[in-house]
């Protein structure tokens, strides 16, 4: 295979060579199916499991999956989940506390992890993993759960050739191609796939499947497709002078309007792929012999998350909009390098009162921060 | 409490109520054992037959004050107990039987029982802290058995009971359910509704009701509440209920809780003008 070569077919008819190649090395595949009416990341074993069957219409507050009889695989473009799922558990066991005749010993949860590969995965979501790798594998201090789940995982990422009326990736420069930080890349055709190799691990499984070198026409008809995903998004999230332009809106009266509507429940960050807010729960068994700390997802709405001994840092829901937004959009950036917010459109999905975060941030910046391209 | 020597007194008592919460309890199976032998389970009528007098260290109580004669009752449960735990939706905020508040409720005598003078009630079913002062609130209908254990262990350890006010829909999301409300349009009351229950009902695909009472955060500042009302429009507007149907979601088992109460008034109000 020579260096220039990047792109190779694979027919949706041998897709199964593909599978034997991920399990010789000993992967657990997991895709998003459809498991009791949600979309998951499910076991699939051939590739029968990944022809979904459903199609899914994502609108502000608002999520359809309608079955579909096309011959699309991957069309469904994403659920709830994202790979945070897979990598930052929403929950975690961290300690076991026991009782002893000496007094107290405390058992560490060593970090462990099976090999997974995830088909399926968008440029969204990988990208929103980049952004927990620097959270959580960046600076002094790494996350051992994080990592073992991180580095066991293998991402074959599916370049979306569909956008919902959520999604704004292509604003925020993270897709709808995916970038960088995947293994293997598909575009879906009508009877192929387009492959692409990201990284060591990627180029070697897919040049031991000895691939045909993709035509020019095929590669660009795979593009334009892509393309056509991109500019089809209406959204586009405002980018002009952040984080400044959000410092600067701190005692904006429309964090008091939002909060009118928005009803702390969380969803958004639950849902959102780069959020990494957790607490700490303790439960004690009833004869006070053992306990277990475990990790579980927290969330800036959470009203007890802004509590410190004696006083609640948000105590209103403007408080913490404000901080969901500032932050994700703007601080993130100073903390980070980079926006927390990669336009998966999932929080503008899931919110069960329908509050679109790019609307929102349009109606705090003012409509010219939309203008002036950033 | 801290004493090893002596056990802890514990009591059960019950008002107005189904005996649900009770039950819970007694499901707790092994841990129920495990109880037993840290405290001295004094008065559990429910339980066993060895019905001792107080006074007791922690008292759980079920049930509203429904009757004339549970004002009385209380006030001797508070004054023999040290710690008072009201245990579900009828003892924290009413219960189901506080649907009669705000109406006629000799009109609902009269209609259900075959000789109204027999009955003696009060106008309204009221929580246990509108009466005396309450200790500890576990909220449900029935309560939670998990709650109850994870209340009771920390109690016994000498640590104080915290348990989280926020609303379900963080359970749901950390257990990743399909969200009801979004995915299917269903009435789901869990992003007002206090987590607890670990979020049964959206877990069968079905929205919750609110049986843990409203998400209300308390801090030394106060309360918060829950912001129903928001709620409450979006069914009108997105998933397009009725007036009617709205004002009912909030008027279920916890409707005399304030948050709850209040946006069902509100509704009844829009629905009432319509009819004029
Ligand atoms: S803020 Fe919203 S759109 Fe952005 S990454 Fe999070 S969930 Fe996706
Ligand atoms: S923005 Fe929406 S999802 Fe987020 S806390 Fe508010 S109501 Fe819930
Ligand atoms: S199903 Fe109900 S409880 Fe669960 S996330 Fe949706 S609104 Fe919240
Ligand atoms: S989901 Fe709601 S109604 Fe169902 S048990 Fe939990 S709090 Fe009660």
């Amino acid at each position: 295979m020579s260096d220039s070569v990047d792109s190779w077919i694979l027919k949706k008819v041998s897709f199964d060579i593909f599978f034997s190649a991920l399990k010789s090395e000993d992967y657990k595949v997991l895709s998003p199916q459809v498991e009791d009416g949600a979309v998951t990341w499910f076991e699939a074993s051939e590739a029968d499991d990944l022809k979904q069957g459903f199609s899914d219409q994502q609108n502000i507050g608002s999520y359809r999956l309608n079955q579909t009889e096309s011959d699309v695989w991957f069309s469904i473009v994403h659920g709830a989940q994202s790979l945070k799922s897979l990598t930052f558990k929403p929950r975690q066991a961290t300690v076991k506390i026991i009782k002893t005749e000496a007094g107290i010993s405390f058992q560490a949860e060593q970090p462990k992890a099976e090999k997974i590969a995830v088909i399926g995965a968008r440029a969204c979501d990988v990208a929103a993993l980049q952004i927990q790798d620097r959270v959580f594998l960046g600076g002094a201090y790494q996350d051992e759960y994080f990592k073992a789940n991180r580095e066991s995982l293998l991402i074959i990422a599916v370049n979306c050739t569909h956008a919902h009326e959520t999604c704004f990736c292509a604003s925020m420069n993270t897709g709808p191609k995916v970038k960088a930080g995947f293994d293997i890349a598909l575009t879906e055709l009508k009877d192929a796939f387009i492959v692409e190799a990201g990284s060591m691990a990627g180029k070697r499984i897919v040049e031991a499947l000895n691939l045909t070198v993709a035509p020019k026409d095929m590669s660009k008809q795979a593009d334009r497709l892509i393309e056509h995903c991109a500019v089809s998004q209406k959204k586009r999230m405002p980018q002009q002078n952040l984080p400044q332009a959000l410092y600067e809106k701190q005692h904006s009266e429309h964090w008091d309007d939002v909060a009118t509507r928005c009803l702390s429940c969380a969803n958004c960050t639950m849902v959102c792929p780069t959020c990494f807010c957790h607490a700490i729960e303790e439960t004690p068994d009833m004869a006070r012999q053992t306990s277990e700390r475990v990790r579980v997802w927290d969330s800036c709405f959470n009203p007890e998350h802004g509590y410190i001994h004696g006083k609640n840092m948000r105590p209103t829901t403007a408080d913490r909009y404000r901080m969901w937004m500032t932050h994700k959009l703007g601080s993130w950036i100073d903390q980070f390098d980079s926006s927390g917010c990669t336009g998966c459109g999932r929080c503008t999905t899931w919110c069960p009162a329908g509050i679109d975060l790019v609307e929102e941030a349009i109606a705090v910046l003012g409509e010219d921060a939309m203008e002036k391209k950033a | 409490m801290t004493s090893q020597k002596q056990r802890p007194r514990l009591a059960v008592f019950k008002l107005a109520s189904c005996d649900g919460c009770q039950l819970s309890i007694l499901s707790l199976e092994e841990d129920l054992l495990l109880l037993d032998q840290a405290v001295d389970i004094a008065y559990f009528p429910e339980a066993s037959s060895r019905m001792e007098d107080g006074p007791y260290d922690i008292t759980l109580v079920e049930g509203s004050i429904s009757a004339p004669e549970h004002i009385e009752q209380i006030k001797n449960i508070r004054a023999q107990s040290g710690l008072l735990v009201t245990i579900g939706a009828c003892a924290t905020a009413g219960g189901i039987q506080a649907l009669r508040n705000g109406a006629d409720v000799a009109d609902y005598v009269a209609t259900v029982y075959a000789h109204p003078e027999y009955i003696q009630t009060l106008k309204d079913s009221t929580p246990i802290s509108e009466h005396v002062k309450v200790d500890f609130e576990l909220w449900g209908c029935p309560i939670d058995k998990e709650q109850v254990r994870h209340f009771l262990s920390d109690l016994l350890a000498g640590v104080e009971p915290r348990f989280p006010e926020h609303s379900l829909c963080m359970e749901c999301k950390r257990q990743e359910h399909l969200c009801v409300l979004v995915a299917k349009g269903e009435p789901c009351l869990g992003p007002v509704t206090r987590t607890g229950c670990g979020a049964i009902c959206p877990a069968m695909g079905r929205a919750c009701y609110g049986c843990f009472g409203p998400a209300e955060v308390s801090f030394p500042a106060g309360r918060e509440h829950a912001n129903a009302d928001a709620l409450a429009s979006r069914f009108s507007e997105a998933l397009h209920l009725s007036n009617d149907e709205v004002l009912r979601r909030f008027k279920g088992i916890n409707s005399h809780a304030s948050a709850f109460k209040e946006t069902a008034g509100k509704w009844q109000k829009m629905e009432e003008n319509k009819h004029e």
